[in-house]
């Protein structure tokens, strides 16, 4: 062992022996961060371009994922591409979505319409898909909207909706002789007659936060119309403004008839309590009592659109939240991305995966409705009627807005509904301060 | 000549390590360095200079002052809820469940009858993570269909023990400590077992009774187990998490600092300024106790 730089020779007769475990330990440390480098540059070498198109799926429930495996089906099977589908849980989907469109997203990714999509727009991490709507057919003008960016380009492939109206058995209504309310005075009647037939007249929970929102959404376009709503949402209009001060007055003159202790049960609990004959009525989205009613209570299970407060706005204005799909400004395979995006667009794309999960109903208006169930047809004759549609708080709004102030305050009135106006004061101070963030 | 040659001795003499020695210890002494300035001191400093900012995330870092933390002690109806319940939780860990530890670990180490089983028993909760606590929370306590209304018959009017925002956080603290009183006991039992028997022999011979030999001898021979169950203790509750993320995502009456960071930061609300406002905050109050800590430590040092 020849040493070049060594000092004295009185040391050195015992270095060589313990200069070999050191050096030892030093390779080791070195091979042990190559082992943590390895994997990373693997995984960079592996997503190189062509091998196929990749779509990043929020679908993390079982039902949804099936029935977009179909759909993927579908276009391998048409097109002889093969398409990689990498499926997150869909809530970590949601909290990465910044992080994910920064790194290496997927080509094509699931995500909702409206301000949720045109925040990303905005921020230049979409790309422009303009002249594939051009091809597109069989989108109506409002769904067309709901997918433009604030530049006035497309940026979103809808794929299906779920609008929110007032749920309730069939069953029920019939063997009690309950009327199908219109107007809000008969709305409250009808609770009250529930209410004295021994009934909760309206299910309810909001533990996870949103599902308030649907009521809220309701009522402020029923007695302010859409485009207050919509002003509101994107922070033009005060929140201690009488309309809302009115909205949060109406909500709690309808509180007594819900179902009490809302913050502490989920919406699978509040839906149950509908299917179990409990309770009367419940204000949710399609999706989510069609989850929750066995296949035998489905034919029961009916909706009627919110009813109307104020006379001028009537039921013009509908809650219908889109799904659907963008492709990243980073997306690899562009051309693959294209041809999949204009496959999605398509009514067989989206019977693909209605069929599957028919708690939902497809963006494209040429779809086939032969295969829908009665409450499927309904949900289209309401949503094709409506003169608005508005995607649902958590996406007409920012996403800060949502998360860390409108859902605290929503949860906060139904705990304490009598203190509005500290209520609406603490949502404008908070909502000042978010949206003067840029 | 040798005048030289003595001082090159004289200077060599204390220097015993070479060239390549150094080359070695500024490896091994600079890498941990090196790390802890990365992973440790670099975010922490990020952090304190991000919550001076607002940004989402995306776009330009804009400087705000101190416009976050205005914001957050005047107009964020989360914030002192925060603070009250992280003070009660470690008032809770602290006073109620670390005694109680202490209590069942003496107890234990008396040789009741059982005193296996018992042991295994109080432990359990301590290997379940807290998420699986907050799920078996919600089996009991849910207002519907919750076993423990179901128990008190109370079908007709439900104590809502989750849902509402004055009881719902002592029903949390029971199930933290319910788990935080296990691993005390485990602690404290093992520190009993090496405290010399012949202690308390002496105590006795000296005509102490029982309660005096436990608490003037037996106790602070335990010094070290104490200090440690303080430490794991003050972490605890400063780092409770997910157990009222599991129940109901730490809000309504269930806030905690931990949670407030997470829902600014790591959401789709990409809030990182004011998120890093509350983190300094959180840090702030953990540099309290750990300063505390470390003085009393030294102070220790020097007396012995």
């Amino acid at each position: 062992m020849v040493r070049s730089w060594g000092d004295g020779p009185g040391e050195s007769a015992h270095r060589p022996v313990r200069a070999v475990p050191r050096r030892s330990v030093l390779r080791s440390v070195a091979a042990g961060a190559g082992a943590v480098a390895l994997p990373s540059l693997l995984a960079a070498c592996g997503n190189g371009p062509g091998d196929g198109v990749t779509l990043g799926s929020n679908a993390s429930d079982a039902v949804p994922k099936r029935a977009y495996a179909d759909a993927i089906a579908a276009y391998e099977k048409k097109s002889k591409k093969p398409v990689k589908v990498n499926t997150v849980n869909h809530e970590n989907f949601q909290e990465n979505i910044n992080r994910y469109l920064q790194g290496t997203p997927d080509d094509v990714f699931t995500w909702f319409a409206g301000y949720r999509m045109q925040y990303f727009a905005r921020k230049g991490l979409l790309a422009d898909i303009s002249d594939l709507w051009r091809k597109f057919d069989g989108f109506s003008d409002a769904v067309k909207k709901q997918s433009t960016g604030e530049d006035g380009k497309q940026y979103f492939v809808p794929y299906y909706y779920y609008p929110w109206a007032v749920f309730h058995r069939k069953g029920v209504f019939r063997t009690r002789g309950y009327e199908i309310p219109r107007t809000f005075d008969q709305y409250r009647a009808l609770a009250r007659q529930m209410q004295k037939d021994g009934l909760t007249p309206f299910a309810f929970g909001d533990k996870e936060g949103w599902p308030a929102m649907g009521t809220f959404d309701y009522l402020d376009m029923r007695a302010n119309g859409y485009d207050f709503h919509i002003a509101l949402m994107r922070g033009e209009k005060s929140w201690t403004s009488p309309q809302v001060r009115q909205v949060f007055d109406l909500w709690r003159s309808l509180l007594p008839y819900h179902q009490k202790g809302a913050n502490g049960r989920t919406w699978q609990e509040a839906a149950q309590s509908l299917q179990g004959k409990k309770a009367g009525m419940a204000v949710l989205g399609l999706q989510h009592p069609g989850q929750q009613f066995t296949a035998e209570n489905r034919a029961d299970l009916d909706l009627f659109p919110f009813p109307e407060i104020d006379p001028a706005f009537g039921q013009e204005a509908v809650e219908a939240p889109m799904d659907g799909f963008l492709m990243a400004k980073k997306a690899r395979h562009r051309e693959a991305a294209r041809d999949l995006l204009a496959f999605l667009a398509t009514p067989q794309a989206e019977l693909a995966y209605l069929k599957r999960d028919p708690n939902n109903v497809a963006a494209n208006g040429v779809a086939g409705t032969q295969t829908y169930d009665a409450l499927q047809k309904k949900a289209v004759r309401l949503v094709s009627g409506a003169r608005q549609i508005a995607q649902f708080m958590d996406r007409d709004t920012r996403p800060d807005f949502a998360s860390t102030v409108l859902i605290q305050a929503l949860q906060q009135f139904i705990g304490d509904p009598d203190d509005i106006d500290g209520l609406v004061n603490s949502i404008e101070r908070q909502k000042a301060r978010i949206f003067a963030a840029d | 000549m040798p005048k030289t040659a003595a001082r090159r001795a004289g200077r060599r003499g204390p220097r015993r390590h070479t060239r390549r020695d150094l080359a070695v210890l500024c490896v091994l002494l600079g890498l941990p360095i090196l790390l802890d300035l990365v992973l440790v001191w670099g975010p922490t400093m990020a952090s304190i200079g991000l919550s001076f900012t607002d940004w989402d995330g995306v776009g330009d870092i804009e400087w705000a002052g101190l416009g976050n933390y205005t914001h957050l002690f005047t107009d964020y109806p989360q914030f002192w809820p925060a603070v009250r319940n992280n003070l009660l939780w470690l008032a809770a860990l602290g006073l109620l469940a670390a005694p109680f530890g202490l209590l069942l670990a003496a107890l234990v180490d008396r040789g009741v009858r059982f005193s296996r089983f018992y042991q295994s028993t109080l432990y359990m909760p301590v290997v379940l993570s807290l998420a699986v606590v907050g799920f078996i929370t919600q089996l009991i306590l849910s207002r519907d269909q919750g076993a423990l209304n179901a128990l008190l018959g109370s079908e007709r009017d439900p104590v809502d023990w989750l849902g509402d925002p004055d009881l719902n956080i002592w029903m949390i603290l029971l199930a933290a400590c319910w788990r935080h009183t296990g691993y005390v006991m485990i602690l404290y039992l093992a520190g009993l077992k090496s405290v010399d028997p012949t202690l308390k022999e002496a105590a006795a011979v000296d005509g102490a009774t029982e309660r005096q030999t436990f608490f003037r001898v037996v106790l602070p021979a335990l010094r070290p187990v104490n200090v440690i169950v303080g430490v794991i203790t003050v972490i605890e509750a400063l780092r409770a998490f997910d157990i009222v993320y599991a129940v109901n995502k730490g809000r309504n009456g269930l806030e905690l600092l931990s949670v407030l960071v997470t829902d600014n930061i790591v959401g789709e609300a990409s809030r990182i300024g004011f998120g890093s406002a509350i983190a300094v905050v959180l840090l702030l109050v953990s540099l309290g106790f750990i300063v505390t800590y470390l003085v009393q430590e030294l102070r220790g040092e020097e007396r012995r």
